[in-house]
């Protein structure tokens, strides 16, 4: 790893009353979860065991279009062991409406019927009925008796026949919001929306070349190791308690009180240790299932996914078809960007498509451009996000077609970004301005890179670069912090900690009070036990509940500053606190450590718990990311491998470098297999064939280099520390900067994800105009 | 007078201008001058006394918190942009 690091700006330097030169930030102290986890002793969702517990089972739909016109579940209800069948009736009805569910809203009625389906099944694996029983064979020999009566109907599985007026629909009652006009007849299209800045035409005119260009990405999945999971304890006061694997345990409260017709003070949310989200667990499809079945039975009950129930019926990303047009002057300028993005919603309306919207030319300072988006539904499970959700299609387009301007134009492909790349002041085509960005401070260190020099030795190589983006977000965080009699400090969070956030925060309020981060003891906590946190989602943690623990120790020292005033017999005011040390303003001979001050807090006023609510969305800070790769591409089989991984990446701060070096790592290894292996391959019918992490092929240690990583400081003005999301960011660039080496090793554009081998030896053998061979 | 960015769905209200200038000191204001200039925008912006859920507003570039009480000043940039966090 290295680090490069810039000056801060005057901005940041007046928000910030903390020294630069840190004692515990930018240090790699060992993780407070460490031990339990590679012990075995951290709990997760599966590991909850509560008394007279029941077992729960899904009948899932096996069509991807249907008309349910009857669900018998008498036999099931019959079986020995069976306490509880549900449907959707048990739902109970419920007037339709939009509900805002803090990061987003939707339709109430989809909220619902995504977790048990009413009327229509919508995908291969669309929740049909469940049951609880006292084991889970029973629980699974009661499924096998539930019968449904099907009316099946054709699935719609490709993007752009579900846009064709006539393909068959999925609700009849949806009709596109099309730049604010409702569409007369209904449609698969839900939303049309559009971005614009400048006069494209103008640009266009202007341009010594146009590029227009097509590409397609698949469906893919996050690929998180846990399964979903959720056991759920409806008491006899109406009190219900949720135990569950998410992202977000208010965002679970929410919309379960939602589904349920509940109060949120009604449901409490447990939320367990998590292992692996990158978006796929924000949505919920358990818990409320949980619910009903243990009211229903009056016994708390557990649902577990296997990994196919996974695949087929939570959250994948979009799959995309994405159209690029762009002009450029023969000396690299870019002067017109034009893009139409149609992402796959699944089964319900609410593709992120407008954050590829926001990205696909973020990096960039362009004049004129517009944006489409459309938001498409087809018969596959309803998507979700996934780690910069949208950037990473969107990126694909635009930056191998950056790369081909660069060939046409004779420009190196890392200048022809810096000769267009965005600064400070740049408006991007949503309208918002750049504060303080270090594009092209990736770009810089990725130049100076020796990876990006390095001789290519050999046949069937090639290198690429790419860059993305990602804007990052803040929203709601909640902390409190006790101080114990020892000098620690009880950190209590209410983000489940996915990516090692439970350091990260600490190590933000251990600064502040001069104390070493394993003085601070954090744990997350259930909705019940802390102030309001939005999600673990968006690269917020590190950032805004580190905020929160920022102002919750800023509330310790003052009351610690009161503290010593008291013993001293003098005001607050001549109290000053530095480092951990608190003195008297001006009487040199009285100081007192924290840990001291911590022992005579009886003495001087009892407990000090230090607190802080905060709405951070104000100053999140986008990032970016340059990635450069070499590639080989065996002309004959098509496998590419990976010979060498290099992610630059503008960091903010990298509170511990060593979870951030990770984290590009991490979305390097996921956005590869995004571009060479991983995707959703339905048959004719719309029945996923390949359910199973045998089928679905992630990358392995075995697939991948060591990704090296370089970490740019540019620091984020609206943080003391300066720190940016960065866990996003670089899933963006691999499967453009794949695309761009195997070009320069194969000779071949490929524009459609993922190139595997067949599709990458299907361009090599019609490159020059030869057909593949059909033997 | 604070400009105003017309989101494209929303054009339809202005004619298909992209900004306007309205009068206003807080982000209420602003709308309702933009509803008396370009009557039913209000309602596409706001729900009760609140923003539409999905919706968000930046303030000279800084997504805000306070919602229609968001003070404006004279030079200000107004967005109306979706409310989205990520993965």
């Amino acid at each position: 790893m290295a680090t490069v690091k810039t000056k801060k700006t005057t901005k940041s330097k007046k928000a910030s009353q903390i020294p630069v030169r840190y004692r515990v930030i930018g240090t790699r102290p060992i993780r407070h979860d460490g031990v339990d986890k590679v012990t075995g002793r951290a709990q997760y969702g599966a590991d909850v065991q509560l008394a007279g517990l029941l077992h729960g089972g899904i009948l899932r739909s096996p069509h991807a279009h249907a008309r349910i016109r009857s669900i018998d579940t008498g036999k099931a209800a019959a079986l020995p062991g069976v306490k509880a069948v549900i449907t959707s009736a048990d739902i109970g009805p419920v007037t339709d409406r939009v509900v805002d569910l803090g990061e987003g809203a939707t339709r109430l009625q989809h909220l619902r019927d995504n977790i048990l389906a009413s009327g229509k099944a919508l995908y291969q694996g669309h929740a049909v009925a469940a049951v609880a029983a006292t084991s889970p064979h029973i629980a699974q020999e009661a499924l096998r008796l539930i019968e449904v009566d099907y009316e099946v109907l054709p699935p719609v599985l490709d993007l752009r026949e579900a846009m064709e007026a006539g393909a068959p629909l999925l609700h009849e009652d949806l009709h596109t919001d099309d730049l604010g006009t409702k569409s007369m007849q209904p449609s698969n299209i839900a939303k049309h929306l559009r971005f614009e800045k400048g006069d494209l035409e103008k640009g266009f005119k202007k341009a010594d070349q146009i590029f227009e260009r097509e590409f397609l990405t698949s469906m893919v999945h996050q690929g998180y190791i846990e399964p979903h999971n959720a056991t759920a304890f409806w008491n006899a006061d109406g009190r219900l308690a949720i135990w569950c694997s998410t992202q977000g345990g208010f965002t679970v409260r929410q919309q379960a009180a939602a589904i349920l017709d509940l109060p949120v003070s009604s449901i409490k949310v447990i939320p367990m240790e998590i292992g692996g989200g990158f978006g796929g667990k924000i949505h919920v499809y358990l818990e409320p299932v949980a619910a009903l079945l243990s009211k229903k039975s009056g016994k708390p009950v557990k649902l577990v996914m296997d990994r196919a129930e996974v695949f087929e019926a939570t959250g994948p990303t979009s799959g995309s078809h994405i159209q690029v047009k762009i002009g450029a002057r023969k000396d690299g300028r870019i002067v017109a960007a034009q893009a139409q993005l149609a992402y796959e919603a699944g089964a319900f309306p609410g593709s992120l498509v407008v954050c590829g919207m926001m990205c696909i030319f973020a990096p960039y300072d362009l004049e004129h451009q517009r944006i489409d988006g459309y938001d498409v539904l087809v018969t596959k499970p309803k998507t979700a996000p996934y780690r910069a959700p949208g950037a990473t299609n969107a990126a694909f387009a635009s930056e191998t077609v950056l790369d081909e301007i660069a060939e046409w134009a004779g420009i190196d492909p890392l200048e022809i970004r810096r000769l267009n790349g965005a600064k400070e002041g740049t408006r991007r085509a949503d309208g918002l301005v750049y504060p303080r960005i270090g594009f092209l401070e990736t770009l810089g260190a990725a130049r100076k890179h020796p990876h990006a020099s390095a001789p290519l030795e050999g046949p069937n190589r090639g290198r690429g670069v790419a860059s993305g983006f990602w804007f990052n977000v803040g929203l709601k965080s909640s902390v409190t912090a006790a101080v114990n009699s020892d000098g620690t400090v009880s950190l209590t969070e209410g983000t489940p900690d996915i990516g090692g956030t439970r350091t990260s925060v600490a190590m933000q309020l251990a600064e502040v009070l001069g104390l070493a981060a394993a003085d601070v003891k954090p744990q997350v906590v259930d909705t019940d036990s802390v102030g309001y946190n939005d999600v673990t989602g968006g690269s917020r943690v590190t950032f805004a509940t580190g905020l929160a623990a920022i102002e919750a120790a800023r509330d310790i020292e003052r009351q610690m500053a009161e503290r010593a005033a008291r013993l001293w017999g003098v005001p607050a005011s001549k109290v000053k606190a530095a480092g951990g040390v608190y003195r008297h303003a001006t009487d040199s001979k009285k100081k007192i450590t924290f840990k001291e001050l911590a022992a005579r807090l009886d003495e001087t006023g009892g407990p000090v718990v230090g607190k802080a609510s905060l709405d951070t969305s104000a100053s999140a800070g986008g990032g970016f990311g340059t990635h450069i790769v070499d590639v080989e591409v065996d002309p004959e089989t098509g496998k590419v491998q990976i010979l060498r991984y290099t992610a630059v990446q503008d960091v903010g701060k990298a509170i511990h470098p060593s979870y951030v070096e990770g984290q590009l790592q991490g979305g390097v290894a996921q956005g590869a297999g995004w571009a060479l292996n991983e995707e959703y391959f339905y048959d004719d019918q719309g029945r996923l064939a390949n359910a199973s992490f045998l089928d679905y092929r992630m990358p392995t240690a075995l697939d991948l280099p060591m990704i090296d990583t370089v970490l740019v400081e540019v620091p984020n003005p609206g943080h003391p520390f300066g720190v940016r999301g960065v866990g996003e960011v670089p899933i963006v660039p691999p499967p453009a900067a794949l695309a761009n080496a195997i070009y320069r090793a194969a000779g071949v554009r490929l524009r459609q994800l993922p190139m595997n081998p067949g599709r990458v030896l299907e361009a090599i053998l019609t490159r020059d105009g030869k057909p593949p061979s059909k033997a | 007078m604070p400009t105003v960015f017309i989101p494209a769905q929303l054009q339809s209200f202005t004619g298909g201008a992209r900004k306007v200038e309205v009068k206003g000191k807080t982000l209420r204001e602003v709308i309702e001058a933009l509803d008396a200039a370009f009557p039913g925008l209000r309602d596409r912006l706001v729900e009760g006394d609140r923003l539409r859920p999905g919706l968000a507003v930046a303030i000279d570039s800084v997504i805000c918190s306070a919602g229609l009480r968001q003070a404006v000043r004279k030079d200000s940039e107004v967005h109306f942009i979706p409310a989205i966090s990520g993965g």
